[in-house]
């Protein structure tokens, strides 16, 4: 059974129809990579599975439950966590303590037990700082952990970021272009961080600009244009696929 | 977490020295002014909770001082002698609710005890945080300021406008607090010391349950909040419910402040709940830091007294909204945090 599935999702902003009548799923274990020119509705649809929009009309099931319209902190506490296009990590805080963030939902304690620092609040706030110290070492960025998060270099923001997610400790884990703004060689590590990361089992759905990385790295892709869903196929099907080359190269030199 | 616990020490020792001294050189009517600063610099601690660490502005605090002072200060001086016949009074005589005392003219009065007063202005704050709470946080900035300064503006003009507060005038004759015998708060001259202690564990108390607060799972979370909201919301943070949890928090600790202080002065007027109070509580907060507990505990404490004493002259508010402007303008961080070769950098670079 998919692990995530919408059927039928319509939105539209006004007078503009972001998506129009789109269905697709995603199976547990996989890279989906959703695709598309610029305002083809990618981060709207990532917008509509983790709750920070709600569709017009349509379903989206995730690990058997209906999701859509649901507030994005209940969807996280299901086991979906995002990151976002432009970087949202939280000024003020070390690296640690964002990724501490990350665990918020596996963990209890309320205003008066953190207020009175009862036993179980203590004993809690160990295990989230052994966790978190857990997931920057196994991104190899446990000596960043006492640095100020918004202060590192782009690509360590961007990791980061990653981190707090997977702290998570998420089934699905959505990636919004995480490797726009980053060199050749961080899009390449990028690339092997995400594998690592299904191979760990969670299951990663994915907007990229970075055709090179999308092909290398995707079980599957699907072509979001003007809010409709021209392809969904294998990476190999979709660089032949005629449709797909007309949306991205234009009509004449598709023809070429 | 040790730091703090170390400088929780210093305080507790600071405000022993503050009284021993004050004491030695028999300048002991500083405590009074002192003590009404403790009360005021809780109302800040709230709202370098709601305002530093969360990130949600109030400009609307001193409504909720004014709820506590007002509610406990009406029942505890509202004469009840002339309804004694009547069910509710009779059912409150005998679940022991009421006191009967005699006023300044030698006058009977049959009312609420104080216990009941403070207790329900602390329900009534924070009903009301809740209620108000609920709408007014999904703005978020500037509308968030005028929602809650609407909220000020309203809480103002019934206190001056309603008999039962005493229009103009206030509530006076407010009785002590007694708390346990022979400890009361009151502004008695021989209960003076007392008081003073009374109000700096409840600032060292309120001091500790903060640094606790900060530095725990609901600390981020509130930090989080301030910081990025929609990630905070993704990590799986209820964002509305915590707004409203530490909104009504903080209410409830400027109606505490609000309650204490009324019986401490025998008295409230509806100065207490003007607009220029909250924009006072806003320029402490702003001038200790923002997300500072001891930032702000300074500056509430330092700024309150010297307004207290006089210092400010007939141009107390406009001090306080000097400070504001200037804080923004030139020390955002705070006056704590201020380099100052930097500060003389940045005022003469032109932008």
């Amino acid at each position: 059974m998919a692990l995530l599935s919408a059927k039928g999702l319509n939105m539209s902003f006004g007078g503009l129809k972001a998506l129009k009548d789109v269905s697709f799923s995603v199976e547990p274990g996989t890279i989906k990579a959703l695709i598309g020119p610029n305002g083809a509705g990618k981060t709207t649809l990532f917008n509509l599975i983790s709750g920070y929009l709600k569709p017009n009309s349509g379903v989206i099931v995730f690990d058997g439950r209906q999701i859509q319209g649901l507030p994005p902190h209940r969807i996280a506490s299901y086991g979906i966590a995002r990151t976002f296009q432009h970087i949202r990590l939280f000024p003020g805080m070390t690296v640690l303590e964002n990724v501490m963030l990350g665990l918020h939902t596996h963990t209890r304690s309320g205003f008066l037990s953190s207020m009175l620092r009862l036993p179980r609040t203590r004993n809690e706030e160990r295990f989230v700082r052994e966790e978190a110290m857990q997931v920057l070492k196994m991104m190899g960025i446990e000596d960043l952990a006492d640095r100020e998060a918004t202060r590192l270099a782009y690509g360590q923001q961007r990791i980061v970021e990653i981190a707090r997610a997977l702290a998570q400790k998420p089934k699905l884990l959505l990636l919004d272009e995480p490797a726009a703004g980053l060199n050749i060689r961080e899009t390449r590590q990028m690339g092997i961080l995400i594998h690592q990361i299904r191979q760990s089992g969670v299951t990663v759905f994915i907007v990229e600009h970075d055709m090179s990385l999308v092909m290398e790295i995707s079980d599957e892709v699907m072509v979001l244009s003007y809010g409709e869903k021209i392809a969904e196929d294998h990476p190999l099907a979709i660089q032949k696929n005629e449709e797909v080359i007309k949306v991205y190269l234009g009509e004449e030199d598709a023809q070429n | 977490m040790k730091g703090e616990r170390i400088k929780i020490g210093l305080l507790c020792l600071l405000l022993v020295l503050i009284d021993l001294i004050t004491t030695s050189v028999a300048r002991t009517y500083y405590l009074t002014q002192l003590t009404m600063s403790l009360y005021y610099t809780l109302v800040v601690l709230g709202l370098v909770l709601l305002m530093g660490y969360a990130g949600q502005i109030s400009l609307g605090h001193a409504g909720f001082f004014a709820i506590g002072g007002y509610t406990t200060a009406v029942l505890s001086t509202y004469n009840l002698l002339k309804y004694k016949d009547s069910a509710v009074v009779k059912v409150s005589s005998e679940l022991g609710l009421l006191t009967l005392r005699e006023n300044l003219y030698g006058e009977q009065i049959l009312s609420f005890h104080p216990w009941i007063g403070v207790l329900l202005s602390l329900v009534i704050a924070a009903t009301v945080a809740y209620l108000i709470g609920i709408p007014v946080l999904k703005l978020k900035g500037h509308y968030l300021a005028m929602a809650t300064l609407g909220f000020g503006i309203i809480v103002y003009r019934i206190v001056l406008g309603t008999p039962i507060f005493g229009e103009a005038d206030g509530v006076s004759d407010v009785p002590p607090f007694v708390i346990l015998p022979g400890l009361s708060i009151s502004g008695q001259m021989d209960e003076r010391r007392a008081n003073y202690y009374i109000a700096s564990l409840l600032v060292v108390v309120v001091v500790y349950l903060m640094t606790n607060l900060i530095n725990s799972r609901v600390g981020r979370a509130l930090r989080a909040i301030h910081g990025a909201e929609d990630a905070a919301e993704s990590a799986g943070v209820d964002t509305a419910e915590y707004k409203l949890k530490v909104f009504v928090m903080s209410a409830v600790i400027a109606a505490l402040a609000g309650a204490f202080l009324t019986h401490f002065n025998g008295g409230i007027g509806p100065s207490e709940a003007s607009v220029m109070k909250s924009v006072r509580y806003v320029a402490i907060v702003a001038a200790g830091g923002m997300a500072s507990i001891w930032g702000g505990l300074t500056m509430a404490m330092l700024l309150n007294f010297l307004s207290l004493r006089g210092y400010f002259g007939q141009y107390d508010d406009a001090v306080f909204g000097a400070v504001l402007i200037l804080i923004m303008l030139f020390a955002p961080e705070g006056l704590l945090r201020v380099n100052p070769a930097g500060l003389l950098k940045n005022i003469f670079k032109r932008s």
